[in-house]
């Protein structure tokens, strides 16, 4: 009898823990403001975590954020540290080879950052043997890899130290995140004398169109449920206000606008 | 399992990081024996005006990690316009100079430890016959003194390099591509364990032997009147023993 308990009791702990029904644990990356970002007091916040919420919100589910450094996430995530990955994760093709994506909950271009008036122009011939400096393992570092030859490269490990080894003087010119640059580089002390510069770029050769929710292979009921939950908030005005805390701009995918 | 084929393909680039360790671990060490020599002399020194600031240099290193020293001279000393404008500036600039400025740094003041306490160490008696079968002040330095203070501290040293090795890792958090870097980015490439962390293992204590191995003949050298069965002539030391 006691064995028979023991059993429906093992039965009911297996069955809770492989439906993510009680608990969606979700990576996130902290050093990405505005979309993520930690707070001297270790509170998250930003555009990914407010998101996040507001998805798990819609999906009824209790969530648990994670934070893990942008190194390891999807590793991080096929170990089953959590299960999804909020972290403002370009959807490439090469990633798509060992994860899934949900449909793209934001899209913004990239853009050159300079001290100002530093070039006179942007192309591979302008920048030849300068220093650029770049995420590494980031689209954005495959696309200066395969079009600026020429140029040196300092490939830094986390979104912000792009902006804090440029401002070191440890590189002539910051290739990231138009948003990333404009809202936290640009507005601080010092990002003084910088701007961003050049034309809008959109690697639209590595990307088939902005930033997703990345999910293990496979998960697909997961997937239709974040899906679903994110075509609600965009519609129903959560994006709207959320975005508007962050942004003075449309940052939706234009395949979501209406 | 291992799979052979991510090995052999990423197996150049960790190659390149070996050498990249390398360089970090002798251009370090060798700045770090040169510098400690004279330390240590002036860490022993019985004057306090010499021994004190050498012993509060060694003490703040000491009793600081290695990770916060690297960070506060490579992203730290930037923050000051004057540092950026100044003649330095072109070196510090290059994470290079900061990996190996932070390693010599640390480096030093342990060796300098390490070297003072086999220099407090030598019995009075040694120098006082050295000087009674005639030795000038500058043979008992060099023919008494040092050799016995470097037999002394040798074993220590061993260790400290092994240390430093593996301190070298570091340098991965200041854009070096050194053997852990290497192995973090197959890791976050190809999503493998064995074949980036397992394989950078495997060359830290590959080296870790080898560095071992020839202290260990350095100290077999160095050391040899200190070795019981060196005392023995080879024959009786050949012969097994039956209990």
């Amino acid at each position: 009898m006691r064995f028979m308990t023991a059993c429906s009791v093992m039965t009911f702990l297996l069955g809770t823990s492989v439906a993510y029904a009680d608990t969606l644990r979700i990576g996130v990356e902290g050093n990405y403001p505005p979309f993520s970002q930690v707070a001297a007091d270790g509170k998250l916040s930003g555009f990914d975590i407010e998101i996040a919420e507001a998805l798990c919100a819609k999906m009824q589910v209790t969530c648990e954020m994670v934070q893990q450094e942008w190194d390891g996430m999807i590793p991080a995530l096929n170990a089953k540290k959590f299960d999804v990955i909020v972290a403002s994760m370009s959807i490439t093709d090469k990633r798509k080879q060992v994860v899934d994506f949900s449909d793209p909950y934001y899209d913004v271009p990239s853009r050159f950052v300079a001290k100002d008036g530093a070039f006179a122009g942007y192309s591979p011939e302008d920048l030849k043997g300068k220093t650029i400096i770049v995420l590494r393992n980031s689209p954005r570092a495959e696309y200066i890899a395969a079009n600026y030859p020429d140029s040196e490269t300092l490939l830094v490990d986390k979104e912000t130290a792009v902006y804090l080894e440029l401002a070191a003087g440890r590189g002539d010119i910051g290739f990231g995140s138009s948003v990333v640059s404009g809202e936290s580089f640009l507005k601080q002390p010092e990002g003084k004398g910088f701007a961003q510069v050049g034309e809008a770029i959109y690697l639209t050769d590595s990307t088939d169109g902005g930033v997703g929710i990345a999910l293990r292979k496979g998960e697909d009921k997961l997937k239709g449920d974040i899906n679903t939950a994110l075509a609600t908030v965009m519609k129903d005005g959560t994006y709207k206000s959320i975005s508007a805390k962050y942004f003075d701009f449309n940052i939706m995918p234009k395949s979501a606008q209406p | 399992m291992i799979n052979w084929q991510i090995v052999s393909e990423t197996l150049p680039f960790f190659l390149d990081g070996l050498w990249i360790t390398l360089l970090l671990l002798a251009l370090s060490i060798s700045a770090g024996l040169v510098l400690s020599i004279p330390l240590s002399v002036a860490r022993a020194s019985a004057n306090p005006w010499i021994r004190i600031p050498v012993w509060s240099y060694t003490y703040v290193i000491r009793g600081t990690p290695l990770l916060v020293q690297l960070f506060i001279i490579y992203y730290g000393l930037p923050q000051f316009e004057a540092i950026r404008e100044s003649a330095i500036w072109p070196v510090l600039r290059s994470p290079w100079f900061c990996a190996w400025l932070a390693f010599t740094l640390n480096t030093t003041a342990y060796t300098t430890e390490m070297f003072a306490g086999a220099i407090r160490a030598t019995p009075a008696g040694e120098i006082e016959a050295a000087r009674a079968i005639g030795l000038g002040r500058l043979q008992v330095l060099r023919d008494v003194f040092w050799p016995g203070a470097w037999r002394r501290a040798l074993p220590q040293y061993c260790n400290e390099v092994v240390q430093m090795m593996h301190a070298t890792a570091l340098a991965s958090t200041v854009t070096i591509v050194e053997i852990l870097r290497v192995a973090r980015d197959v890791y976050t490439n190809y999503l493998v364990l064995p074949e980036s962390f397992g394989i950078a293992a495997a060359f830290y204590l590959t080296l870790t032997i080898i560095l071992t191995q020839t202290f260990r003949l350095l100290e077999r050298h160095y050391l040899r009147h200190l070795d019981p069965r060196a005392s023995v002539s080879k024959a009786a030391a050949a012969e097994p023993i039956h209990a």
